[in-house]
Formats: structure tokens, sequence, C-alpha cells
């Protein structure tokens, strides 16, 4: 059984370009991905995660407000009973020079597995997700 | 001649079309009301007599007669999801599609308590869905043995995630559960695929629900109903649209029933945004969609109407009205047989009528939203864009008896203060004068294109 993947980019945000090579760059890999799209909302990835029954939820963000979009889907996983689910985020998910690893420590802080930080490879991606899926 | 024999047993009038088939022309039309309660074939009879008496002369011969039926209160069903905005959202709709009245939505693991409810609302069929194909399992499997635990009498069709099937299968025949199983309403996530579960409705209400609501004797004499009248109008709008093998159709088209209970609005589009640069959002829309407004009637939802309306918004299409529009809504509610005879009563009946146009079109079309990012204002859609579709069609009786049933369709058209509904902007408006639209689905299931020839001979220019 294929490990199945939400993706979708999250937010006020319509950068449809990046979210097309990761569906294809992650299909390649051996996930089945279900791609939610742009202009998306968390309930948009809790609710499509839920009844797809994903291994994983990977949240784009490349307009600089991934960290308000991005709080409080840890929470809400939880309350929607997906406890435990893969939350990964990458993108250029917050603006101005910031050093990365206060950025990726708020993400890890606020429930998610992995953060990326802009220019990552899908490549780098796609090993984690094997890792931790015990692939 | 040779003719067809059209029924549809509806919920107050039994209506009979008679066709020539050979000319395709309508040779009479007759109604009287409905018998359920005695025998569906008193009414029938009567209507019958009628008929006879307009084809007096002609030596007309039925080979055919086929019905529809709305009778003991339609089919009724219940319509079970995983996610409210998924897969209840998809099996609501493929009821819809199939001509139901919807009694209850219900998402996630049913408890105790909702399957209770479920039992007093009574419901005819019970629509199970809940997961897209190899998504959750567990969901529909605990509703589907929940089910298994509480009912016995009321058929159930599985349209739900297919892994999960095989074990709904085995829990249903181990307690004696009536089922019928099919594809999913939603296979893939935002993807519908309503047409198989429609199907399967429409068997069990021929095979059952018929028989149940004491409507065997009329199957003794006319080949059999065949569909709920709901899914014989959709039918009709399907093949005005399409066309048929040999006939072309007229292309996108809505269709507004107006009735004394509820407003249905059919549309027959694709709804794919016209505007540039729009993002289309949410679930995917049926090409043939049916919405149904309970609470905008001409009678006995005219109280409701009033309740969703609001008196300044009804006031709008009649500025200068005698009446107090509450008072006369809730009077309306009450005297449901009322026919309108003054100026005054008619001018009343047709704004009731615009402003079950007006909110019922706005609760079917989709609606653009603009989404301020840092990119600028850029534009989603969710739900269906029907601003270029060519023909607006209506039925009922305040449409087919106005002098101006075109003023009451425009109020469903596109409105600039409002522009975020995507309503039809121009279209042409035709009329369903000899209320032939059930008929003609009915026609069309047998007969395609002599249906769709007639539909284009007999809906007029308003």
């Amino acid at each position: 059984m294929k490990n199945k993947l939400v993706l979708g980019v999250i937010g006020a945000d319509c950068h449809a370009v990046g979210n097309k090579i990761l569906y294809h760059a992650f299909t390649e890999a051996g996930f089945q991905v279900e791609n939610i799209g742009v202009l998306s909302s968390q309930e948009d990835f809790i609710n499509a995660a839920i009844e797809t029954n994903a291994d994983a939820i990977i949240v784009s963000s490349l307009y600089g407000h991934g960290e308000i979009d991005c709080r409080g889907l840890r929470e809400k996983c939880d309350e929607a009973g997906l406890k435990g689910i893969l939350l990964y985020a990458g993108g250029n998910l917050v603006v101005g020079k910031q050093e990365w690893s206060d950025v990726e420590k708020r993400f890890l802080d606020m429930g998610f597995n992995r953060a990326y930080p802009p220019g990552t490879s899908p490549q780098t991606t796609i090993n984690d997700l094997k890792k931790d899926l015990g692939w | 001649m040779d003719a067809i024999l059209l029924i549809d047993f509806g919920s107050t009038y039994t209506k009979l079309t008679a066709v020539d088939i050979e000319n395709e022309e309508i040779i009479a039309t007759a109604k009287d009301l409905t018998t359920v309660e005695s025998d569906i074939m008193i009414g029938f009879n009567n209507a019958y007599k009628k008929l006879e008496e307009k084809m007096k002369g002609l030596n007309v011969n039925f080979v055919d007669k086929l019905a529809c039926s709305s009778a003991a209160g339609g089919l009724k069903m219940i319509a079970i999801g995983l996610v409210p905005e998924l897969t209840a959202e998809a099996a609501k709709r493929a009821a819809l599609g199939a001509g139901a009245r919807i009694l209850g939505v219900y998402s996630y693991e049913l408890s105790r308590t909702e399957m209770k409810e479920i039992l007093d609302k009574k419901p005819d069929i019970i629509l199970l869905a809940g997961g897209t194909d190899g998504g959750n399992k567990d969901c529909i499997i605990h509703n589907a043995k929940l089910i298994a635990e509480h009912i016995k009498d009321i058929p159930v069709v599985v349209a739900g995630n297919k892994n999960a099937r095989d074990e709904i299968e085995d829990i249903f025949k181990a307690n004696d559960v009536f089922y019928k199983a099919t594809e999913n309403v939603m296979p893939r996530l935002n993807t519908i695929n309503v047409e198989p579960a429609r199907e399967v409705i429409r068997e069990i209400f021929m095979a059952k629900i018929v028989e149940a609501k004491g409507m065997k004797n009329a199957e003794n004499f006319i080949s059999g109903i065949l569909m709920p009248t709901p899914a014989a109008v959709l039918k009709a709008a399907q093949a005005l649209a399409d066309g048929s093998d040999k006939e072309e159709g007229i292309g996108e088209l809505v269709i507004i029933d107006i009735g004394g209970a509820t407003t249905d609005v059919h549309s027959i589009a694709s709804g794919e945004p016209t505007k540039p640069g729009v993002t289309l959002r949410g679930l995917q829309e049926p090409y043939a969609k049916r919405t149904v407004e309970g609470d905008l009637g001409m009678r006995v939802s005219s109280a409701s109407l009033w309740e969703a309306a609001g008196t300044r918004r009804i006031k709008k299409f009649i500025p200068d009205t005698k009446y107090d529009i509450e008072e006369r809504c809730k009077y309306l509610q009450q005297n449901v047989n009322v026919i309108p005879q003054t100026q005054e009563e008619i001018e009343f009946d047709e704004a009731l009528g615009m402003t079950a146009t007006e909110i019922a079109m706005e609760r079917h079309v989709g609606q653009i939203e603009s989404v301020y990012t840092p990119m600028g204002i850029i534009y989603s859609q969710v739900g269906k864009d029907l601003l270029n579709v060519k023909y607006l069609i209506g039925t009922g009786g305040v449409l087919v008896h106005s002098p101006h049933p075109e003023r009451i369709l425009k109020a469903g058209t596109f409105d600039t203060e409002n522009p975020n509904f995507l309503k039809p902007i121009n279209p042409q408006v035709l009329i369903d004068r000899t209320y032939i639209l059930s008929a003609m689905g009915l026609l069309a299931q047998k007969y395609p294109d002599k249906a769709v020839r007639i539909m284009k001979k007999y809906l007029v220019k308003a």
C-alpha cells in the first residue's frame, strides 16, 4: 500500500508552480499524493487527510505569512482525530533576514515534524518522508 | 394513431400527457387529484376519463405507458458521509440528483442518538458513503455496523471507500440488511462520481419503494414507474441540453421549478470559470446538478420564504402593495388552495415567485470571492459559474399561469448589485407552458430523439 500525502499551499497564497513540481516529484518517488492546490485553509488540509486516511500533510507557503497560517494546525489535527500524523512545512516560511535555526525551532515548537528553508530540493523531503514513514 | 401515455403521480395532482409518437405532437393533457391514501388508480382513472374526453373522435392506441411519481411524500432519503464538506456533501448531491427529498445529512461516526433520529425520520432509502477509495475505512464500517444493528427494513445504498466494501457486505449479509453496493461517490479527493449511486437509487425506487407506497396497483396497468418525478425533470433537462444520438441539444441551461412547498433548480452546465485568473476551489460540482430549497415555496413554504427573505427583499418586487407582507405570507401558508384572482393577489404571488427564484439561484450557483494577498487581489470560485448559460427555463404553477413569467425568471439572472453570485447574465427565457418537462424525461428514457424534438417545439419563448 502506497503512503498517502496531502499536499497544498496554505493561506491566501496562490503560488501554483512549486506546488505542481512537488506533486510530480512526490508521485514519482512512489507516494500517492492528494494535491489540494493553492489557497487552502487548515481545515482543507485536515478534511482531506481524514477522508483519504493520509500519513502526512505537506504544507507549502511561499508568500511570507507561513508562520501565521500554520499556527494551530497540530492542535486542530489532534482535535480532528489525526493524532500523530506527520506535518511538514516548507517554502519561504517567513519574511526578512532571520536565522533559519530560529525559524525551524519555531515550527518544530508548533508541532511540525520537519520544516525546510528556501531552496530545499524535493529530494531532501522525499528522503525524510521515507525515513519518517519507515521505508 | 400510435401514442404514448406519460403519467406523473404528483404529490397533489396526477398528470397525464398523451404524445403522438408519429408526428411528435402532444395530443392532450389532463389532471386530477392524486389518491394515494385509498387507491392510486382512482385519481388516475378520473384523470384518464378527462383525457379520453379531450381525445374524442381520435383513434388513439397507447403502445407504451410510462410513469414517474412523487406521491406519498416522494422519495425520502438520508445521506451519510465522513467529512461534512466532502463525502457527506457528495452523498447529498447524489441523492438530490436521484430525485430524493433529503431528510438529513450525517457525518463522521454515527452515535446511537443519531441512529434513533434517522429511524424517527422514516427514510425510504439510506445512502451510506465515507472515505475516498483507499482512504478512511473505519468510519463507514462503524456506521455500517450501527445500521445493521438498528435497521432491517430500509434499503441501504453503499457508495463509499471501495476498500471497505467487502467488510460492509459481510456485515449486511450477516444481519439481513437489504443493500446494494456501487461505486464510491467520491473516489478521489474532491472528485465526485454521482451517476452510479443515482442509478442504483433509481433501481431500488422502482423495485421496492413503489410497492411500499401502495402504488403496486398502478403497475398492472402501466409499464412501470420508472423514477421519482424530480429525476425525470433532471433527465429531461439533460436530454434538452446535450441532445440525443440523432438530435442536437440546445446547450447549457438552467431549469427553475417553483412549487408550493419547494423551489428546485436544475443546471446542466460544466460550471468552469469563465473569467481568466480565477482559481476553482472545493468539491467538484456535478454536470447535472439539482438543488432543492425546502424553505422557499408559494404556499406550504410561504411563511418560511418570508423568514428567509425578510420583508424588504419581497417588498422590493412590489413596492406599492396594500398587503402586509408578513401577514399575507402566513395567510397563504394556512390556505394552500388559494388561487389568486385580483390583480393585487396575482402581483403578490409573482413577487413571491421572484423572491424564491432570486434566493434559490443564489444558493444554486457558485460564488466568486476576492482574496487579498501580498500579490494583490486574487479571485477564487466555489461552485458553478453559470454566467454564460444560454437558457433559463421556468416551470411550475406561478410561472405557467403568470402573464409575465419572464419578469419572474429575470430575478434569477446576474445582478450587478451582487456580482459575486455567478448567475446567468443574459439567458434566453423559456416557459414550460404545457407542463411537459417530467413527461419528456420519461419519454427520453425510451425515445430520446423524439423527446428532444418535442421539447424544442413546446418550450416557448416567454
